[in-house]
């Protein structure tokens, strides 16, 4: 009933390998671009400057209420007219994912640093550091290395959740498995080869964190 | 860029302004997009909460097994279930369950595909409802399992009289941002072409080139629900409150 003799190495290379390559990029990128402007965001929220708090918490709590489905079918109607140019599905789920990740990011780091206890920021203070110079070196290092379990976790969801951006006909992994799927006549079991490929990826990955977690849970 | 917000008065076929913006309805009667807005809501709660049904009787089940002590092959299966349908993406899922399923599982040959994807969306969001329950129940104190045995409960009974009662109070945190999670993640039903809000979305912003006013509408309806759901799992929280108790759990997002 399945058939998995015609998934050939060469009809890995010349269908899955792109795909895959432009689905772990998407995934390197959201998440260092969501790192970045999810601690801008968080430091945002809070500077203690109500309008800048609430424009990054209107931010966050938007994106975290919308599917990420309807966050790409925004960007794809909206970046094209904001450009000026139509710039392709590819590149304008890069700039999706990095704009909504950073709202999860942010959550994390928002977190992460409020459980920092208060002594560190009184103990900066007392050493007359400047605000910029307590979190860049006081609060931030140790906030980052408590959350560094959460922020590999969220880039697992994060590789999983670029399947998604089928919706925009970007060509990601799962978009391989479709197309080779559907040329060979095998949809079946090419949906099952994508579930065994992202299943292996992730369950290696969510080991990796686990012994993060323990090498790092010492530290506490 | 003026909002032309008339296009949800519009007729779905002849596109033309129908008087107090609701179709007749009926059979043969005529619809307009918001008609099929609000359908296309409707068809996003039912799968939501249909999902959530499935979700949380596996969730549970699966979670609880987990715990129990005398059953390393329940507790071994369990963790198995978890690690599988956390670990592959749901809109793989959805197509296994949608492309797969009904020619490899006889049951399944004439099931509705909404059905499948509630199937697909449901065990997808139990294994994390799993973990949840786990992490609330190992969250208790060891000497409240063991009063319940010191009392004479049989291991079904400990747990259905003391752990889980308080287990799940001390996870509808949790609950909720899964709660809120698989409202959000029904849109992947778009996929298989279920009309449901994510659908409408597409479909109606390509018919009618007024793709802005009518992303506008559905993120708009989105966020509504998300608070809605928000507020009413808050007000459960508050209910089932137990007094001067107070644990914590690791719960992801």
């Amino acid at each position: 009933m399945l058939d998995f003799s015609v998934f050939t190495p060469e009809v890995f290379q010349a269908y899955i390998l792109n795909g895959l390559y432009f689905s772990l990029l998407l995934t390197l990128v959201a998440t260092f671009g969501g790192i970045v402007f999810g601690t801008a965001l968080a430091l945002l929220r809070l500077s203690g400057i109500k309008p800048l708090e609430l424009v990054a918490a209107t931010y966050v709590n938007g994106m975290r209420s919308i599917p990420l489905l309807m966050v790409l079918l925004w960007f794809f109607l909206m970046v094209p007219f904001i450009i000026g140019r139509p710039i392709g599905a590819e590149l304008t789920a890069v700039i999706t994912f990095v704009a909504f990740e950073a709202a999860y990011f942010s959550e994390i780091v928002r977190a992460g640093i409020q459980s920092i206890a208060r002594g560190q920021v009184y103990a900066g203070q007392a050493l007359g550091m400047s605000y910029g110079q307590n979190m860049r070196l006081v609060i931030l290092p140790q906030a980052f290395r408590n959350m560094i379990p959460v922020f590999l976790t969220q880039t697992i969801i994060l590789f999983q959740d670029t399947s998604l951006v089928y919706i925009i006909t970007a060509h990601d992994l799962l978009h391989g498995f479709t197309v080779a799927g559907n040329n060979l006549s095998r949809p079946r079991e090419s949906y099952i080869l994508a579930a065994v490929i992202y299943f292996v990826i992730c369950f290696s990955l969510s080991w990796i964190v686990k012994r993060v977690q323990q090498k790092i849970a010492i530290i506490r | 860029m003026a909002l032309e917000w008339q296009v949800f008065c519009q007729d779905t076929i002849e596109r033309t302004v129908v008087a107090g913006c609701f179709g007749s309805g009926g059979a043969d009667g005529t619809q307009t997009y918001l008609d099929w807005l609000l359908q296309a809501w409707g068809q996003t709660v039912m799968v939501a909460a249909l999902s959530l049904v499935v979700a949380l009787v596996v969730g549970s089940v699966i979670g609880t097994i987990r715990t129990l002590p005398d059953s390393p092959v329940a507790a071994r299966l369990g963790n198995i279930w978890v690690e599988f349908f956390r670990n592959i993406p749901l809109l793989v899922q959805i197509f296994l369950w949608y492309h797969v399923v009904p020619v490899l599982i006889p049951v399944f040959a004439d099931t509705p595909k909404l059905l499948l994807v509630v199937m697909g969306l449901g065990l997808f969001t139990s294994a994390r409802i799993a973990e949840q329950v786990r992490a609330g129940i190992q969250a208790l104190p060891r000497g409240q399992r063991y009063a319940g045995m010191a009392m004479g409960f049989t291991t079904p009974q400990y747990y259905r009289y003391v752990l889980l009662p308080m287990a799940f109070r001390i996870i509808v945190p949790p609950l909720t941002s899964e709660t809120m999670n698989i409202f959000k993640n029904s849109s992947v039903a778009f996929a298989v072409s279920v009309t449901e809000l994510t659908f409408f979305a597409q479909q109606a912003g390509e018919e009618t080139s007024r793709g802005i006013e009518v992303y506008l509408a559905v993120t708009v309806l989105y966020v509504i629900s998300a608070f809605a759901i928000n507020r009413v799992m808050a007000f459960i929280e508050k209910r089932v409150r137990v007094p001067g108790f107070v644990a914590s759990t690791g719960g992801g997002h």
